[in-house]
């Protein structure tokens, strides 16, 4: 327990103070998400993420928000496990239409208002993957979305500023 | 590998059986030795590779079109001491029937049942003839991957959920079923399991994949070599360097080419990063998933920049699409050598530090020690692979036993434990990422000069290719065949996962529910990599 108790006070705080990437407009970005979501959202948003056929590069780069890096729980957006409990939907991948129902049952689950956003090259138009037989390609030809965050997979970073954009919008 | 033919004796012994085989020279798939045999002969050839103590290591199927009789040509990839038999028979599109592996290898139930839903073919003594890959995305009469498929398919106005599979149920008193899935309570990828449970214990699980199905095998056709590689980097996104490098060896092979040495190299240097994030992420997450959420947030901590230094290195956080056909994208630039020195240095001291804390954590391993217990005859029945099958006394590393270059000139150290249980799966991890470390720093000093990529050659119709290679899951065995003008007619890539799903069905027994999660985790299977 001594030991544990010395890692943390050596290694300390590392969750870094955005940008790191000379983004001052994130920092910016992340003080009106706080107001936003106080807003909004009483302080919280919370976000379901749906996998809905991706390779899951996707997912491993949204689960990386929660490491102490990027922290995002300290804007106040924090991942549920329901949908019921949802504000927002992150749906990763080229839709697979063995996913196609599943998409909609979570969507329906989800209480409006609630904001869709569709994550990776897959997500935005079906990325390397397409549409065919086994996929509907864009989230949107599945379901309706509010906004999109490309890349292959989108670094945390795209992740955070897209979620920002999404829930900055007046 | 040091005899030239290592299965002639186990052909010899076929052909006193009086099973009638052809040796068949096929360039591109060497190291490997390909035989045909007759198709009534199929079933009789798993027996006998069974008793001879071979693995059944991959299985797939093609749809040669306007060929012999329109045929479908099965294969089955056996592995023994290291050395690779790749069998092969024929059937008609009109009487696509053919004996299973199955009853001699459980290895070869779920890519039997792949290839029923794919091709139409029947295995006619399988245990277990449901459907695996098809949901309600294609009907039972279509086969996605015959030549006459189109792959767009059919498409219906909406997919209609998969409600009618049959699984076990169990009875009796107090006897209940836990549905989960497909959507997971975290952030993971999507399937679903099926527990049957009496108070906290489960008796039974099911999983039911294919959920990420989207269609690789058929899309992958008629792509060119660039196009091809991007795809294969996408089969498993935490496993796109691994991935890649087969697929672009069975291309180069294919092709008759070979990738210069430095490039080859710096394949393996990325590599040994994706191996090592991967165990770093793995470790943290199998922490996590009994509450000890201080591992979650060191492992976290480590991998993130660890990342972030392979991108800054590489371009990219993953690599991706850093291995192309014929090389890599691009240099190292020499200001890195150093740098991935002192960062391999840097991280052995810290997590030396960090596993002392979690081995002398009672709290930890007691959730851990002889939980998911799979013993070694059952990973070595399910034909496991990678940390799942190490941890269970299987001795097996291709770097090691099928060796391909780089490895060919460095010493890879394989850990092995013999428990099998949830704490030796992540022993086996954090030994794995220690020898990784010694052979990234062996990689950088003796970093070969040179170019790092060789001009493609589009290769003539009908050259295969056959790329092994050990990923962070274990081997993957990818294979190619191009068709005319250089274009793909068949890319089949096996992800270790293909073994690793039934052994979580198999380990779980006797555990708690509550348990199911770490286990999931320790096993870590990818399910876009076998869903395909
Ligand atoms: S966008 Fe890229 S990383 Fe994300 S699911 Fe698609 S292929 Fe994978």
């Amino acid at each position: 327990m001594l030991r544990i108790l010395g890692k943390i006070q050596r290694i300390g705080i590392i969750s870094e103070p955005l940008p790191p990437l000379n983004e001052p407009a994130l920092t910016e970005i992340g003080e009106q998400l706080k107001a936003r979501i106080g807003e909004l959202f009483g302080g919280s948003l919370a976000i379901r993420e749906v996998d809905a056929g991706s390779c899951n590069g996707c997912e491993l780069e949204i689960q990386a928000l929660n490491n102490s890096w990027y922290s995002i729980e300290r804007f106040g957006v924090h991942f549920v496990a329901s949908p019921r409990h949802a504000d927002m939907l992150l749906v990763t991948g080229p839709v697979s239409r063995h996913m196609e129902e599943a998409i909609h049952r979570t969507l329906a689950a989800t209480p409006e208002p609630r904001l869709v956003i569709a994550v990776g090259a897959c997500g935005a138009d079906g990325g390397e993957f397409g549409e065919s037989y086994a996929s509907r390609g864009a989230v949107a030809n599945v379901i309706p979305v509010d906004a999109v965050i490309r890349g292959c997979p989108p670094t945390p970073v795209d992740l955070m500023r897209g979620i920002l954009e999404a829930i900055g919008r007046p | 590998m040091t005899q030239d033919k290592p299965f002639a004796p186990f052909l010899g012994h076929l052909a006193q059986t009086g099973l009638r085989v052809e040796s068949v020279a096929a360039h591109g798939l060497a190291p490997a030795q390909v035989i045909t045999v007759q198709a009534e002969d199929w079933g009789r050839l798993g027996q006998e590779a069974k008793e001879w103590g071979c693995r059944w290591a991959a299985g797939w199927g093609e749809d040669i079109d306007g060929k012999v009789d329109k045929a479908i040509h099965i294969h089955a990839c056996f592995e023994k001491g290291g050395a690779y038999l790749l069998a092969r028979t024929m059937v008609t599109r009109t009487n696509p029937i053919l004996s299973s592996h199955t009853p001699s290898y459980p290895a070869a139930d779920r890519p039997e049942r792949h290839t029923q839903d794919m091709f139409g073919v029947a295995f006619t003594d399988h245990p277990d003839a449901r459907r695996w890959t098809r949901h309600q995305a294609w009907k039972s009469s279509e086969y996605p991957l015959r030549r006459d498929f189109p792959a767009a398919g059919h498409p219906l106005a909406a997919t209609p959920a998969d409600h009618q599979y049959k699984f076990l149920a169990a009875q009796g008193s107090g006897v209940y079923e836990i549905p989960v899935g497909p959507v997971h309570a975290g952030i993971i990828e999507p399937g679903h399991f099926r527990f049957q449970t009496v108070g906290e214990t489960v008796l039974h699980l099911e999983a039911r994949l294919g959920y990420t199905h989207k269609g690789i095998e058929k899309i992958a056709e008629g792509r060119d070599a660039a196009s091809l590689a991007r795809l294969a980097g996408r089969v498993s996104g935490d496993s796109t360097v691994a991935h890649a490098w087969a697929a672009s060896m069975a291309m180069e092979k294919a092709a008759g080419l070979t990738a210069p040495p430095r490039a080859v190299w710096l394949r393996a240097l990325m590599c040994e990063r994706e191996r090592v994030a991967n165990h770093l992420g793995d470790i943290g997450a199998i922490a996590n998933d009994v509450g000890f959420a201080f591992g979650f947030y060191q492992f976290g901590r480590l991998r993130e920049a660890w990342q972030r230094a392979s991108c800054e290195v590489f371009g990219h956080r993953f690599m991706m699409d850093c291995i192309v056909p014929g090389g890599v994208a691009a240099d190292l630039e020499p200001r890195f050598m150093e740098t991935m020195r002192d960062e391999a240095d840097a991280l052995r001291w810290q997590i030396g530090k960090l596993m002392a804390i979690v081995y002398d954590s009672p709290s930890l391993t007691n959730r851990l020690l002889g939980t998911g217990v799979l013993t070694p005859e059952q990973a070595s029945a399910l034909g496991c692979m990678g940390y799942v099958g190490r941890a269970s006394s299987l001795d097996f590393d291709v770097r090691r036993d099928a060796t391909y270059p780089p490895y060919d000139r460095l010493k890879v150290t394989v850990p092995l434990h013999h428990t099998g249980d949830v704490n030796a799966r992540m022993r086996v991890r954090h030994e794995e990422i220690v020898v990784s470390l010694e052979v990234i720093k062996a990689l950088l000093a003796g970093l070969p000069d040179g170019p790092v990529g060789s001009e493609w050659r589009v290769p003539i119709a009908d050259s295969e290719g056959l790329g092994i290679i050990e990923g962070w899951r274990g081997e993957i065995i990818s294979y190619v065949r191009f068709g005319a003008g250089g274009r793909i007619a068949r890319f089949f890539p096996r992800d270790p996962s293909w073994t690793t799903w039934p052994a979580l069905e198999v380990l779980i027994h006797d555990n708690i529910v509550p348990d199911f999660p770490v286990c999931n985790k320790s096993v870590n299977g990818s399910y876009s990599g076998n869903d395909l």
